[in-house]
């Protein structure tokens, strides 16, 4: 098959999870990387190795402990840089997920009544309710881009949207439940023409399409580790360093202050300025390792194989009778989620069934109610692919769920 | 593995799953409640309607209308059975008893006579995951039992 990564063997091996068996001896089908990736041995090591042999707090502790774990979470600033193509080290702040990297921007940036936010409908609930919350706070209007029947941002109305009472234009790179792949340079040029900052959800994309800021042209993106790879409890916020230094503190505490008085206290330059607190230290190396290991791979590569799998995925579900899948059926035009309902099957009956032949994949609204409720149905199955993945193991998908429909004595 | 799933997806609840009992919003009706499973996002509207009999308050109807799986439809199904021409006092003791049941991590053994289809559910209480589904309309029948028992007696929504 065209585009698969050549040592699919090798990079297999690297995650040992993949290795093991499920109740009654099932071989592990891991289709659910839009949820959370699992974890290569590289990743697992380096974590396993800053506890066991360099723990100590960063920046506090003036001991040859402390100087090494400071080094090394610095390092992973510095390799989180690379992975974006990020202008500066400074540039890079490390929060507890991509939820927490979107509330900081929903607190922090400036909003107020006559203002307005626009949102897409087809954002995860992180990238709606955070500013929900603002606009109810500032008195501002939030505004949000529909979707085509064929699961596209509709811009036909981009122009009505945006205007120049708009201050922020938040957005999602890759769609979690549709796939979708948005047009996100020219999202970010129109609200840079209107004056508006644009922010750049890039959880989905982030694992498995190379991302340059320089090359989006944003204001701000935000990831989460562990879906690339690196570990749970560690997110990232990108943002401009110009930017990041004009929006007041998100947390107060120890570590994001120059000075302070019992009256008042200065605040320490991005990114220190909002990393109150001790960090997350060995998560930040964890992921350190893990954008080092997918950096080796490629990026370009993953993508071509993430396109390749993804493919072969829509035309072995399409085979399935009853089975509809949302979102765009071209493989070059989205992402490695694919969302599908299957007529007379619920999406929780059909995960269950499929995990009971080791086959893991996602059953609910997938944290999209909108997106959702856009297409009619509350809930739908997705399976997401990475770069692990296997054609052997579309075709255990596929399997299952003709047997899926047997059980339920569907047709 | 097959067996554990036939388990869960026991004949019982296929059958109520396929062919809902009681199903479908009726007036008269004391009280309406809404309830989500926030995880899924599946859905319920439920209505209870209760009436003095001779020996007490009765659950004259049980209405509903409901989004969700196979567990928590047929779930519902089962409970207006269970519950409808009831005395209230002893439909909720049966719903403590069910409640028990999907609680009992699977170690429990199920009494027919007082769950009847109900004890088709003993193997979803050994899915932590699926408990939440069985259970869906089942707290909202409590919840809207507790709402109209604590209506002022007035005139019920017809």
């Amino acid at each position: 098959m065209e585009g698969l990564l050549p040592d699919l063997d090798v990079i297999r091996k690297d995650f040992p999870i993949l290795e093991r068996t499920l109740a009654g001896g099932q071989p592990l089908v891991y289709l659910d990387s839009a949820n959370t990736s699992q974890k290569p041995q590289i990743v697992i090591d380096t974590m396993v190795d800053h506890l066991e042999r360099h723990n100590a707090n960063i920046a506090r502790a003036m001991h040859q402990l402390g100087a090494e774990s400071t080094e090394a979470y610095e390092a992973a600033r510095d390799k989180v840089a690379a992975f974006l193509n990020a202008p500066s080290r400074n540039e890079i702040v490390f929060t507890k997920n991509a939820t927490e990297a979107l509330n900081l921007l929903a607190r922090t940036i400036e909003l107020g009544p006559g203002d307005n936010v626009v949102i897409t409908e087809m954002e995860h609930h992180s990238n709606i309710v955070s500013w929900q919350l603002a606009c109810e706070r500032a008195g501002a209007e939030l505004r949000w881009f529909g979707l085509t029947d064929d699961g596209r941002l509709d811009l036909g109305n981009a122009d009505q949207l945006i205007d120049e009472h708009t201050k922020v234009v938040a957005f999602t790179w890759v769609s979690n439940m549709l796939g979708t792949i948005n047009p996100v340079a020219d999202l970010a040029a129109r609200a840079r023409a209107f004056g508006a900052l644009s922010v750049v959800d890039a959880s989905q994309a982030a694992p498995q399409l190379p991302v340059d800021v320089q090359a989006v042209d944003c204001d701000f993106l935000v990831f989460t580790g562990h879906k690339v790879c690196g570990p749970t409890g560690i997110g990232v916020l990108w943002g401009r360093e110009a930017l990041l230094n004009e929006l007041p503190p998100f947390h107060g505490g120890g570590e994001m202050i120059e000075t302070v008085t019992m009256a008042r206290s200065t605040y320490a330059k991005a990114p220190h300025r909002f990393e109150a607190g001790t960090p997350p230290i060995v998560e930040a190396v964890g992921l350190g390792a893990a954008v080092d290991y997918l950096g080796h791979i490629g990026l370009e590569p993953i993508h071509a194989h993430e396109q390749a799998i993804t493919a072969y995925a829509l035309e072995g579900l399409q085979s399935i009778p009853g089975l509809t899948v949302m979102g765009p059926v071209d493989a070059t035009q989205r992402g490695g989620a694919i969302s599908f309902e299957l007529a007379e099957v619920h999406p929780h009956d059909i995960a269950q069934v499929l995990d009971s032949r080791g086959v893991a994949v996602r059953a609910g609204h997938h944290c999209a109610k909108p997106a959702h409720a856009r297409f009619g149905v509350q809930s739908s199955t997705r399976m997401s692919s990475y770069l692990y993945t296997t054609p052997a193991e579309i075709d255990a998908l596929v399997e299952a769920l003709h047997h899926t429909r047997a059980y339920f004595k569907v047709g | 593995m097959s067996t554990e799933l036939d388990n869960l997806y026991q004949e019982i609840i296929l059958d109520h799953y396929k062919n809902p009992h009681h199903k479908g919003l009726r007036v008269p009706f004391e009280s309406e409640v809404h309830h989500v499973n926030p995880t899924c996002g599946d859905e319920v509207t439920l209505r209870v309607h209760l009436a003095q009999g001779p020996q007490g308050t009765v659950v004259e109807d049980v209405s509903y209308d409901a989004v969700g799986c196979s567990i928590s439809q047929a779930s519902a199904s089962v409970l207006t059975d269970l519950v409808i021409g009831k005395p209230v006092d002893e439909a909720m003791q049966i719903h403590q008893t069910f409640l028990e049941l999907m609680q009992g991590k699977g170690q429990i053994t199920p009494d027919e006579d007082v769950l009847e289809d109900g004890i088709a559910f003993a193997g979803v209480a050994k899915f932590p995951a699926r408990v939440k589904c069985a259970l869906l309309s089942w707290m909202a029948w409590k919840d809207a039992t507790a709402q109209a028992r604590t209506e002022p007696q007035g005139d019920p929504h017809v």
